[in-house]
């Protein structure tokens, strides 16, 4: 069964169609870019499959249940996480209280007025997995606002992975970076991907990390679908060289 | 750090517990030096009471970051339901002040389900809607409520410990420790409650609401808990303002009363834990001096008010905060 299944998904402001008639299929463990010039319509592809608004039409089913109806919330708590374009933390907060919130959330913590010891141990040994799995353990008790751009990323993906997600979804996560913290944050990615078989979609940008990294790429322009494929194949598509490659050189 | 340093995460250095020190032994020998200042001991009552109020109201302003303008509801409807018990049901103290919490709390439940459905600007409306209903009812239902000259006719009774009475009836200084007690439990319970995982999801909604939902946490839901929660400890300060005058009356549910205890929260700095308390012992104390010179204090407090919010953005308590964190 696919980990995640999109199907004829549109998205219309007012006269303005974003994303036009999208099909997206993505296999458990597979690696998935999104890649498409700006405004061809990436991220609101992404914020309906995440639910941050309906569709105007098309379905959505994750491992097979059809979650086109279902809110936010409840899509993370069916195995969905996020990360966004502009880093989403809580920056007075440190690094490791900010992955308490999202260990305690997804554990079901969260109307607890008290804990118990072993779930406080619980969510600790969480807490540093998480920590050991983005190297973050030297910085996890300053506050995240304090670190760098790259470290905020980390920890941004630390969030999500506290929520032992099914599927992680990565909007452009290597976002105003210079040259070593994109290979920080694409490192991070590849460990997740090789090593811990998370199942990812990610828009990216830099077309480096998108073909090092990519089981397979779609490619979106203008809110419709171009091309699908793995990486040689997009390399070697016509349509995308004339259409994004080519426009960007 | 910046000015919206959270007091609730867990500490790194040893100076919140210096503040606590200050602040007990305050709290705690107040009656023997609020005369020297020109205070009286139902002053010092009085700034525990709005001082809970405010703190009460602060875990949903402060700590979830939602407004409310209505607050005097729960905190009137607090009073309302202590004083109906003293003058219609029975001569019990502790009786009392439950049913003026179930009574608050009730109420804050209910009308926050109803006011989830808005979010901004529509539910701060909602909330000064709400409060300005129950304010209403009290005024004009004159055979239940007394209507305008309030509910009277009732006095707080003897505390009976079994082994010993305490008259906190009588004596102004006994009472105030009761006060104090009741305020020592109910700020404890917040403490504890910020420092659980409920208080980390009301500060993570305060924080991002945006990252919040998407770890998966029920953002409305939880604003209704923390609403419900906050009324709980207005109520309690409501059901003792009652006992502290010996009378309910109708202006202790009037939108004014709201408008005062968000001034409190926000003068002593709402991000402090104990900002509100530092805030309504401002306000109170302000109130009581500039009020025997002038009737028009109120223009005294506005100034005041703007001149602390425009020089010391986070509150007189964020202010002594910050400044002892960059000496």
């Amino acid at each position: 069964m696919s980990m995640l299944e999109v199907r004829g998904v549109t998205k219309k402001f007012g006269s303005l169609v974003a994303v036009n008639d999208v099909t997206l299929t993505v296999e458990p463990g597979e690696l998935r870019a999104i890649i498409g010039p700006n405004g061809a319509g990436k991220t609101t592809f992404f914020n309906l499959i995440t639910g941050f608004f309906p569709p105007t039409a098309g379905r959505m089913f994750l491992e097979g249940r059809d979650i086109t109806n279902v809110t936010a919330t409840d899509r993370v708590a069916m195995g969905m996480a996020r990360t966004f374009q502009i880093t989403e933390i809580f920056p007075e907060l440190t690094i490791r209280e900010n992955i308490r919130i999202a260990a305690e959330s997804a554990m079901g913590l969260r109307m607890k007025a008290w804990m118990s010891g072993s779930d406080t141990a619980r969510v600790n040994d969480r807490i540093d997995e998480m920590l050991v799995a983005t190297r973050l353990t030297a910085q996890a008790d300053r506050l995240v606002g304090e670190l760098s751009h790259g470290d905020q990323r980390s920890a941004e993906i630390a969030m999500a992975l506290a929520l032992r997600p099914r599927i992680l979804l990565l909007d452009e996560p290597t976002a105003g970076m210079g040259e070593q913290e994109t290979f920080q944050v694409a490192g991070l990615i590849r460990r997740l991907h090789r090593h811990a078989n998370y199942t990812i979609v990610l828009i990216e940008h830099d077309m480096r990390v998108v073909f090092n990294l990519a089981d397979r790429i779609m490619v979106l322009t203008e809110g419709t679908l171009l091309a699908e494929g793995t990486p040689q194949q997009i390399a070697d598509n016509a349509a995308v060289q004339a259409a994004y490659l080519g426009a960007a050189a | 750090m910046s000015a919206t340093t959270i007091s609730a995460a867990p500490s790194r250095t040893a100076k919140p517990k210096l503040h606590l020190l200050i602040i007990w032994a305050a709290l705690l020998t107040a009656p023997a030096w609020m005369g020297y200042i020109g205070g009286y001991d139902a002053l010092a009552s009085r700034i525990l009471v709005f001082g809970l109020a405010a703190m009460g109201l602060n875990l949903l302003l402060g700590f979830t970051g939602v407004m409310s303008f209505g607050h005097a509801a729960y905190f009137g409807l607090g009073a309302y339901g202590a004083g109906f018990v003293l003058r219609y049901w029975v001569h019990s103290t502790p009786l009392a002040i439950l049913c003026g919490i179930l009574l608050g709390t009730v109420a804050g439940v209910v009308f926050g389900a109803l006011m989830m459905r808005r979010t901004g600007m529509y539910f701060a409306m909602l909330t000064i809607a709400f409060g300005q209903i129950c304010y209403y009812v009290a005024y004009s239902w004159n055979s239940v409520t007394g209507g305008y000259d309030g509910l009277r006719g009732f006095q707080r009774a003897p505390l009976d410990l079994g082994f010993t009475v305490l008259n906190i009836r009588d004596n102004g200084v006994l009472f105030y420790y009761f006060v104090l007690a009741i305020f020592a439990v109910c700020t404890a319970l917040m403490g504890l409650l910020l420092r659980s995982p409920l208080g980390r999801t009301m500060i993570a909604i305060r924080e991002n609401p945006r990252r919040a939902r998407f770890l998966g946490i029920n953002v409305e839901r939880h604003i209704l808990i923390s609403f419900a929660i906050s009324t709980f400890f207005t109520s309690v300060a409501g059901a003792l303002y009652a006992l502290l005058n010996n009378f309910a009356d109708p202006t202790s549910l009037y939108y004014v009363i709201s408008g005062n205890i968000v001034i409190m929260a926000v003068m002593g700095g709402m991000l402090n834990f104990w900002g509100p308390l530092l805030g309504a012992a401002i306000f109170v104390t302000l109130q009581d001096y500039i009020s025997s010179m002038t009737v028009n204090w109120m223009s005294w407090i506005g100034i005041i008010f703007v001149a602390i919010v425009l020089f010391f953005p986070s509150g007189v308590l964020g202010f002594l905060r910050r400044r002892s964190a960059s000496k």
